[in-house]
Order: C-alpha cells, then structure tokens, then sequence
C-alpha cells in the first residue's frame, strides 16, 4: 500500500510538470470496448490485457494504456494543436509467473500538433530527460518510419514491400519473409503445378471466395515470376537495421548508408534536424545511444520517432517509453490523421529509483 | 494421510486409466452402482479414487484438491497458465491420442503451410473487412502457437463443440481443434495445414506442486511411483 501511495505521489508530481509544459489533463475510462483494441492490436492483446464483458456492451478490457482513447478522444472532438497528460492505472495480464506488476500507474504526455514534427518529438523526449534526470537513466532512441522508408524503398514487387511493412514489427517474421524474397525456394511439387494450371475442382465451403483464391493465385504467379530482392539491397538493410551508437555517432553511420540506401535520406535528413532540436534544449547527445532496431517487438503503433529511458538495474522494465504514432491517429480519426508523438513514465519505478538512491 | 488420485469419470477415458493401472498391479473400480462417482483402490496403500470430469482435473491440480490426475496434455497446457510451475508430468500414458491442428477449407489451393495461412489472413481482412476467423475452444495454445510463428490479422472465435462445422455455417474461415483421424475433418471439406500440429496430446498422469504432500504422503507417492514403475517426481 505504502508503494501505491509513493506511485501515487510521484505521478502527481509528474502530472504536474506536464500540466506546466502546456498540457491539458484529460481521463479515459478503464473499461474500453476490447474491439478497437483488438483490431488494433491483434489476438496478442488478449493475453495481455484483462479481458472481461457485461450483458449489454459485450466484451470489454481494463484498459491496458491511454493511447488509444486519448487518441480517440481527440479526433472526435480535439483542439488542433493539442497537447493533453493523465495520470492513472494500467493493467496488464501476466500470462507467465513473474514479479511484474498486472496493475501500475502510468503519467502521460501526448503532443498533437503538424506544425513541426521533430520539435514536437524533442520536446516531449527533453521533457521527459529533465524529469527523469535524478535517476541517472540510460536513453535510447530509434526511428521506426526510417526503417520502413527503407522497406518502401526495395526495388521489388510492391506486394513484397507490403507485406514486409505488415511485419516490421515481429522481427524474426520479417527476417524471415525477406530471406525468402532474397532467396526464393524451390516451390513444392504441388505448389509448382497449381501455378502452372488452374485449381483442382472442390467442394468450396466457408466466406473466403473462390474469387479471393484467384486474386490470391495471381499474386503468387507474379510472385513466382519476379526476381529476388538483390542481395546488395539485403545487405544494406542488415547493416541500416545493425546500428547502433551514440546518437552524433549513428546520424554519421546513417548519412553515410543513405549513399547506398537513398530512400532514407528524407528520414535521415528528419533525424538531422531532430537530433538538432534535442540539443538545443539542452540534451547531450553523446549519452543517447541510437538503436536501429528500438521499438522492434513492441507495441505496434508506433511508425516514427521512438524513445525509452531505463534503469540500470536488470529485469526492470522501461521507466519512460514512448514514440511518434501518425498512422495510428488515421486508423482511429476515420479518414482524418494528425501528426501526434508522446510517451508514459512509471511513477511507481520512479518512487521506487528514488527510494533506493 | 492418503493421496487423492483424480480419474476421469466415464467413457473411453476412464477405461483405459483403469486398464493402465491394472497393468501395473493397481486395481482402480467404482463402487456398485455405475451412476455413483465413487471409487475404490486396491493394491495400493493410501490411495483415494476421486472420479471428475476430464476438463476439471486440470483445475483440480492446479489447486492441489487432488494430488494426482489422469487427463489430457493438451487440456492441461490450455488451461494452466505456465503449467510446469503447477503440475509435474509423470508418465505419458499411451492412450487418448489426438492432434491439436489447424483446418482449413479442403478447396484452398492455394493454403498449404501457415505462411499461406497469414499472407491469406491479411488479404482476407483488406477483402472482407474483419480479421480471418479461426474457432476454437484451445485459445490459450493456439495464440501462443500463432503468435510464435507470426500469424497475424487473425482472430480467435469460441467453439465449445461441432468446430469443424463453424466453416460451412459461415462464423469462422479456419478451425483450430483436435482430431485423431480426420475423418470429421474430410467430412466436413477441411484439410490440415502443414506446419500447424500445435501440439500432440495423450492422457498423461500429473502430480499436483500445490497438493499438501505433507503427513507421509511424499513417502506414499514414492511407494506409488515404485510399483507404476516411474522415477519418483521432484515436487
């Protein structure tokens, strides 16, 4: 009880800070209609989030983050550029035994604003450098829209790119998808002779028609007709998804690759100028690692921008994650999107960081 | 103090856990009337016969109100969350096999592997508008399978009995359940997808960790172990 007072207590101090960068405090119910998250999320969601149902509404879950009804919240009825906090519990199901919390608090800072999206990105990351500061925190950050500038940029099937995209965020997938396209095997015997003839006649039952097959059997002939994806172009993705060093250290590496890789200078050029932002608001650059991957296997919303601050002792999750989610705003905004970046503290780690120092 | 030994109580099931103990000098019976769930032991000191329903065994261990039970793996894998931390495998028991697979329709030409499978997910989702529909009653082990392999743009749909015919009645694309033979599987115009054997499951004999192994009933479990002719297990 005593470290859900502390937790408490530090989020109402952090909530207080982002009340005094200009956001507006805002709440969010704790049951949400598991729908949109399922669909957003996938069937994962459910071995993660409390799941539970009332007669009337249908099935519901504790709401496992803010995001996503702060993001609804805001295209129903949104001021544009907003900025909004919350402070309150989230609740995650634990699907193993281990000592992590199924229920914690969670302080929030959400930017939607489309005038310039790497000042709103180094104005939430600073914000939260200079709350967390005390703490002595390991910063990383990454840029998922870069990586997928990249996938955009292959010069293969459009089919191969989407289906690459539709992936990023389970690596050993997309690892595996593009070994494939680098490296088609040979088709299996029956697979050879569907695409040379036509389908054997069969009893069709269920809602997929025999028009999806037909769609779905042209994309395999033309999969089967395009060359693989050039290995030089493997190559550069591995050594683009390899990097990793102190952020001045990691724009070099990466200007360097956007030779090789040109589809990414547009996003490097965006890394260049936030990088730039970040430091005019005091943050040194040198003690933020750069992590291609970072944000890979995560939550998957976030297609820009990422960010975490974590403790050194092991086992501990993230004390602050957070990141740009563009196309998350378009999936819920219903045909209208806005630029939007934020991220969350633990105020229960920080409580307790602050315990032990 | 004696060892709870839970039994499935009818069918199939329970004649062949009767039969596998005989085998090994342990006579299991019912009292008399065939309707009363009671049971008796002979050749074995200290053992209690508790008859129970197959799906409720797993629980029943879980909670230690039995200290032994007789069910299926893959009935103890879906309903136990982290299962070794609840129970202890002591002897695969050679009888009620059944594959946990995935069907899909047998006119899919063009779905073979679970690669077919998700890239079919995907365009069926941007075709149709909802997320391809697997029914099933094993949810917690096929999400971890799927969720391994890196399925997507999947949903799970319940089906507590006559999956395989979910397909056909249009409330599911693909069904995910056990089967011995297949033969519901043809009858109903599915195939199993290669790559997609979830887990192959018999009846198997577990030991409660949460059981109060207290009294000298470890020493009772050990005896038992002996004349089943197991290693005694590490509770």
């Amino acid at each position: 009880m005593a470290a859900k007072a502390a937790a408490r207590a530090a989020g109402a101090r952090l909530l207080a800070a982002f009340r005094a960068a200009g956001a507006q405090e805002v709440e969010a119910d704790i049951l949400q209609p598991a729908e949109a998250l399922l669909d957003l999320y996938g069937e994962d969601i459910r071995a993660r989030a409390y799941v539970t149902s009332d007669p009337l509404r249908g099935e519901l879950m504790l709401r496992p983050d803010f995001t996503v009804p702060v993001v609804q919240a805001h295209m129903a009825n949104g001021a544009d550029p907003a900025r909004y906090c919350y402070l309150g519990e989230v609740f995650r199901a634990q699907e193993h035994r281990s000592s992590r919390a199924p229920e914690y608090f969670q302080a929030g800072y959400e930017v939607f604003d489309r005038a310039d999206p790497e000042a709103a990105d180094a104005e939430v990351f600073a914000l939260f450098s200079r709350l967390l500061a005390p703490l002595n925190l390991t910063a990383a950050i990454g840029d998922i829209g870069l990586l997928m500038d990249a996938v955009r940029g292959l010069d293969t099937l459009p089919a191969r790119r989407a289906a690459l995209l539709r992936h990023i965020w389970r690596p050993a997938r997309f690892q595996a998808l593009l070994a494939r396209y680098a490296a088609p095997p040979a088709p299996t015997a029956s697979r050879a002779a569907l695409l040379a003839g036509t389908p054997p006649r069969a009893h069709w039952v269920g809602l997929r028609s025999a028009a999806d097959m037909a769609a779905r059997l042209a994309a395999l002939r033309a999969d089967a007709a395009a060359p693989p994806i050039a290995a030089a172009e493997v190559a550069g993705l591995a050594r683009l998804f390899a990097v990793r060093a102190p952020a001045p250290q990691a724009l070099a590496d990466l200007t360097a690759l956007s030779t090789e890789i040109p589809a990414i200078a547009p996003a490097v050029a965006r890394l260049a100028r936030r990088l730039a932002a970040l430091a005019a608001r005091g943050v040194n650059l040198d003690r933020v690692t750069y992590q291609a991957s970072h944000g890979l296997g995560t939550m998957e919303y976030y297609d820009g921008f990422v960010f975490s601050f974590t403790a050194a002792a092991p086992g501990l999750p993230p004390v602050a994650s957070g990141g740009r989610y563009d196309a998350l705003t378009a999936v819920l905004g219903a045909g209208r999107s806005i630029p939007a970046v934020g991220g969350v503290i633990r105020p229960g780690l920080v409580a307790e960081l602050e315990g032990a120092a | 103090m004696s060892l709870k030994l839970g039994v499935p109580s009818k069918g199939r099931l329970m004649d062949d856990t009767f039969a596998w103990f005989a085998a090994r000098g342990v006579a299991l019976r019912r009292n008399g009337n065939a309707r009363e769930y009671a049971g008796a032991v002979d050749g074995a000191d200290g053992v209690e016969l508790v008859l129970l329903s197959a799906g409720e065994i797993p629980r029943e261990l879980a909670a230690g109100r039995i200290h032994l039970g007789v069910t299926g793996s893959d009935l103890v894998r879906e309903k136990l969350a982290d299962w070794p931390t609840q129970v202890v495998e002591l002897a695969p028991m050679g009888f009620g096999h059944a594959n946990l697979i995935i069907a899909v329709p047998a006119a899919w030409a063009d779905v073979e592997t679970l690669d077919d499978l998700d890239a079919v997910a995907a365009a069926f989702r941007a075709q149709h508008g909802f997320r391809l529909r697997i029914a099933t009653k094993y949810h917690r082990l096929v999400r971890e399978f799927l969720r391994d392999q890196g399925v997507a743009d999947y949903q799970l749909v319940d089906s507590q009995g006559a999956t395989e015919g979910t397909v056909k009645n249009l409330t599911a694309e693909a069904v995910a359940d056990i089967t011995s033979s297949g033969e519901t599987l043809r009858a109903n115009h599915l195939k199993i997808l290669d790559g997609a054997l979830i887990h192959q499951s018999q009846a198997t004999l577990f030991a409660a960790r949460a059981a109060d192994w207290g009294n000298g009933r470890a020493a009772r479990l050990a005896a038992l172990a002996a004349q089943l002719g197991l290693a005694a297990p590490e509770l």
